[in-house]
């Protein structure tokens, strides 16, 4: 039993248990840490959490995306994170405008939904065409290609946005309705992180929704599932890959305008940190499956906004918001290592990746 | 087509490219690099459209490019007049008067203006398609003069320092450029003489080819050894040539390409793609900072002493980063990376670090490297350095690929299984491609650092490994040649063309979309590669 045991181990496995297992040691004492020095009272914690969740809701809109495109192509969409940054970029103008116009202010509810439009409508044009220029003439070339292709994309789009409309940072108007918060019992939720969870989880049921019920959320199912039988039955696969880029598109131009709500600004280069977020959120639940990214975004929104807080400032270390990004990596990377399959994980595991 | 030439050229126009080259002459008072973009990118579109209608028969080809032309201006055109009548600048920045009166040839007034652009894309697309219908060598010796007028133009710069060594050269250079750009009778002389020796080559290339190989051997390794021995004197005494301001754009040329053979090992070589390349340079940089700078830690070794120990760090962080992603594939592979690379500048830049890594000051008063009481101190030195640095790693990388280990790397690159199957120990191939990769990468960063005197965090960040995979995949994945070739167009050009360098991204983005759509193999493929990517 040993032997077997010592025979189907390698020194490699070793080492990665051993890493395992001293992380998971120093998030535990760490968190035990903390909690014993009592630095944070319950409030501070369900503040942590509602950032958590509001900004984990944006990351799971733009993990859809991801493993969507993922599910169908077998490929990571590298510039899907500058399809999320082109809408509210785009729309950042419209905002502004109904900003001047006093719009905003006296009928926040149409502006707001125009805003939304715009920057789904750009997100999905962009997403349309990146599929149909750069990504379809490629789809029987080797791996490497296409992810090439998409990694330099993303830098053609982030560039031309930047040529566009310039290299600063602009700052969205600030919604005067989405002031203040309400309290709800013990809590006080600020109003536009409300509005944030809530938009986002209305998106999310609507677009699986759509995926479930509709004949062409069943057809890009199936697409997903199997290629050549999808074409068969009768499926245009073209043009069910290009719904699920429409799809993702859309998704992130919402996400898009849900990010500027809650940070109030858009930058050329915005794209970039979420994106890869969003993607380890879709990786954590698993890539190609639906509600698998939705949780993923939502679980690394939370351990982004409590993790620091938490396990980091009981290890003793100063400043531990700055490591917050670093969260994000270090959970990516341990996911892949131990649990590529996500912790759905039910679909494609990483073969032939 | 002309529709998507037509957007392409707003967009070119948009994002201020156009307006920015417009500084630069072609040929002076005559011709603008702003012209000449969108007039290059219109004659593609125009000849693709050509190339496409073939069969249509003469007269309906010449009439769809003709209508692709009329297309692509009228919307430039759209874009002038919707420009006037409404402030885009507002949204769009670079939707400037300056654009709008450049694109209508600074005519005074808008209707002429606009006549004279839609005349233009009728002209143009007349010409293309009597281009496209050229015989062969004409088409070939016609294209070939264009392009070397606008390279001629852009070298200006270069040329400069060279013109100025001998008096007649001068002579010739003050004849050809003016102050800025080509003078009309220098341009048209150069036209002709390229022309001449297009034709010429054309012709007799094969010959002299012939001539060559009927040599006796003897003869022929003389030939190429004596080929060798000026190139490498060449080399020996550039930075004297070239003065101090383009010896400095060739020590980056030569940082990158050392960085590049590197990465060439592990993308080119062994097929994985690595985006947290940075990593290693960075702590080759950090490592002899720590070692050598008075500032931080007690050690304050030489620059000698500290290479070694760099290039030790880099290895075994290499083999040590390669263990956890042995299992890992194309997509999943680059995004580990990835995250690696940023985890690494996180926690450099973080405060929890800053008694031993410096945080986000850095760490400054890194002394020069010297040897033999040779200082390494201005660019013109660094470059010796370098040169060093590039021969090494390009002789090491050379032996490599041809051995044992770089057969089973390329095996390893066209498929995993099957080169499991026929015995290769996958774990070391890989984990050996990540270490020597990463050895490489921590040798430029240490020259890297002695170069700059200093390090920071912010020198390492993600954009530099885009770079360098961007100038393997340019100048051809798995060929060594191709980094050099990569390198010069990537990083060198956009040093030379200060225009360039705001769009170096843009450009580095469309390079690699259109490089992967219309050339994958790279501007100087490895011979195995381009079959392989050719027979499907």
């Amino acid at each position: 039993m040993l032997q077997r045991l010592r025979e189907r181990t390698s020194a490699t496995d070793v080492i990665m248990w051993l890493i395992g297992a001293a992380l998971m040691t120093l998030i535990v004492w760490g968190s035990t840490a903390t909690l014993i020095k009592g630095t944070y009272s319950a409030r501070h914690w369900i503040d942590f959490v509602i950032f958590g969740l509001a900004q984990g809701s944006i990351y799971a809109l733009i993990a859809m995306g991801y493993t969507m495109v993922y599910g169908v192509l077998r490929m990571i969409n590298f510039a899907h994170s500058e399809v999320f940054m082109s809408g509210p970029y785009t729309a950042y103008y419209f905002a502004a405008y109904f900003y001047q116009s006093g719009l905003l202010e006296s009928h926040p509810v149409i502006s707001l939904i125009l805003v939304f439009l715009v920057s789904m409508a750009t997100s999905t044009l962009i997403a349309f065409l990146l599929e149909r220029i750069a990504y379809r003439p490629l789809r029987t070339a080797p791996r490497l290609v296409p992810l090439i292709t998409a990694i330099g994309a993303s830098f053609f789009l982030q560039y031309m946005f930047r040529g566009f409309f310039g290299s600063g940072f602009q700052a969205y108007p600030v919604i005067k309705a989405l002031e203040g918060q309400w309290l709800v019992g013990p809590m006080r939720i600020l109003k536009f992180q409300a509005l944030v969870i809530a938009a986002a989880a209305l998106l999310m049921v609507a677009l699986y929704q759509f995926v479930q019920r509709t004949r062409i959320g069943r057809a890009i199912r199936s697409v997903s599932e199997d290629k050549d039988a999808s074409a068969l039955m009768g499926i245009d696969v073209d043009r069910m890959i290009s719904m699920t880029f429409i799809i993702g598109g859309a998704a992130a131009g919402a996400a898009g305008v849900l990010y500027a709500i809650m940070f109030k600004q858009v930058h050329f280069f915005m794209g970039f940190i979420p994106g890869i977020k969003a993607f380890t959120a879709a990786v954590l639940g698993g890539i190609g499956n639906i509600p698998g990214a939705m949780l993923g975004g939502i679980f690394l929104g939370l351990v982004e906004s409590v993790g620091p807080s938490l396990f980091l400032d009981g290890l003793g270390i100063v400043a531990p918001y700055q490591l917050k990004d670093a969260i994000a990596f270090t959970m990516l990377v341990l996911v892949l290592i131990f649990r590529p399959t996500g912790i759905l994980g039910e679909r494609l595991a990483v073969k032939k990746a | 087509m002309g529709l998507i030439g037509g957007v392409s050229l707003v967009i070119l126009a948009l994002v201020g490219i156009v307006e920015a080259f417009n500084e630069r002459q072609i040929i002076a008072d005559v011709i603008s690099m702003g012209h000449t973009l969108l007039l290059l990118t219109a004659v593609f579109v125009a000849y693709l459209t050509a190339a496409r209608s073939r069969d249509l028969g003469a007269g309906r080809s010449l009439g769809n490019v003709l209508l692709a032309g009329l297309i692509m201006t009228g919307m430039l055109a759209a874009l002038v007049l919707i420009g006037q009548a409404l402030n885009l600048r507002q949204v769009f920045i670079n939707a400037s008067p300056t654009l709008y009166q450049m694109l209508i040839f600074h005519q005074e007034s808008l209707g002429v203006g606009i006549l004279l652009l839609l005349g233009s894309g009728l002209l143009m697309g007349f010409l293309t398609s009597l281009l496209h219908s050229a015989p062969v060598p004409l088409r070939r010796v016609l294209i070939i003069v264009l392009i070397s007028l606008v390279i001629g133009a852009l070298l200006q710069d270069l040329l400069q320092p060279i013109f100025g060594l001998w008096d007649p050269l001068t002579t010739i250079g003050e004849w050809v450029f003016e102050t800025s750009g080509l003078s009309v009778h220098g341009a048209i002389t150069l036209a002709v003489l390229v022309a001449a020796f297009a034709a010429l080559w054309d012709r007799y290339s094969q010959t002299v080819r012939t001539q060559i190989r009927s040599l006796p051997s003897e003869r022929q390794r003389n030939l190429k050894w004596g080929s060798i021995i000026v190139g490498l004197l060449v080399l020996l005494v550039l930075p004297n040539l070239l003065g101090i301001f383009l010896s400095e754009v060739l020590t980056i040329i030569g940082l990158y390409v050392l960085l590049g053979l590197g990465l060439n090992i592990v993308v080119g070589f062994a097929g994985l793609l690595d985006l947290g390349y940075v990593a290693f340079f960075a702590i080759g940089s950090y490592t002899v900072a720590i070692l050598t700078s008075p500032e931080i830690g007690s050690y304050q070794i030489g620059f000698w002493q500290a290479l070694p120990v760099a290039i030790v760090f880099g290895t075994l962080a290499g083999a040590l980063l390669g263990i956890p992603v042995l299992k890992m594939r194309g997509d999943y592979l680059a995004i580990t990376t990835l995250g690696f690379g940023e985890i690494i500048r996180i926690l450099v830049l973080s405060d929890v670090l800053r008694p031993w890594l410096g945080g986000a000051q850095g760490i400054a008063r890194i002394p020069k490297a010297s040897l033999f009481g040779f200082e390494f101190s201005g660019p013109q030195e660094i470059y010796y350095l370098l040169i060093a640095g590039c021969f090494l790693v390009g002789f090491v990388s050379w032996r490599l690929r041809d051995s044992r280990l770089g057969r089973a790397w390329m095996a390893m690159r066209e498929d995993e299984d099957v080169a499991q199957a026929m015995g290769i120990n996958l774990v070391s191939t890989k984990l050996l491609a990540f270490a020597t990769g990463a050895g490489f990468s921590a040798l430029s960063g240490a020259i890297f650092a002695t170069k700059l005197g200093s390090v920071y965090p912010h020198s390492f960040n993600v954009m530099i490994s885009i770079n360098i995979l961007c100038l393997i995949i340019v100048g051809g994945m798995g060929s060594m040649p191709g980094v050099i070739v990569g390198a010069i167009a990537l990083v060198g050009m956009p040093e030379l063309l200060r225009e360039f360098a705001e769009y170096r991204l843009l450009i580095y983005g469309a390079a690699l979309v259109a490089m992967m759509l219309l050339r994958p193999e790279g501007l100087w493929p490895e011979a195995m590669r381009k079959r392989e990517l050719h027979e499907g």
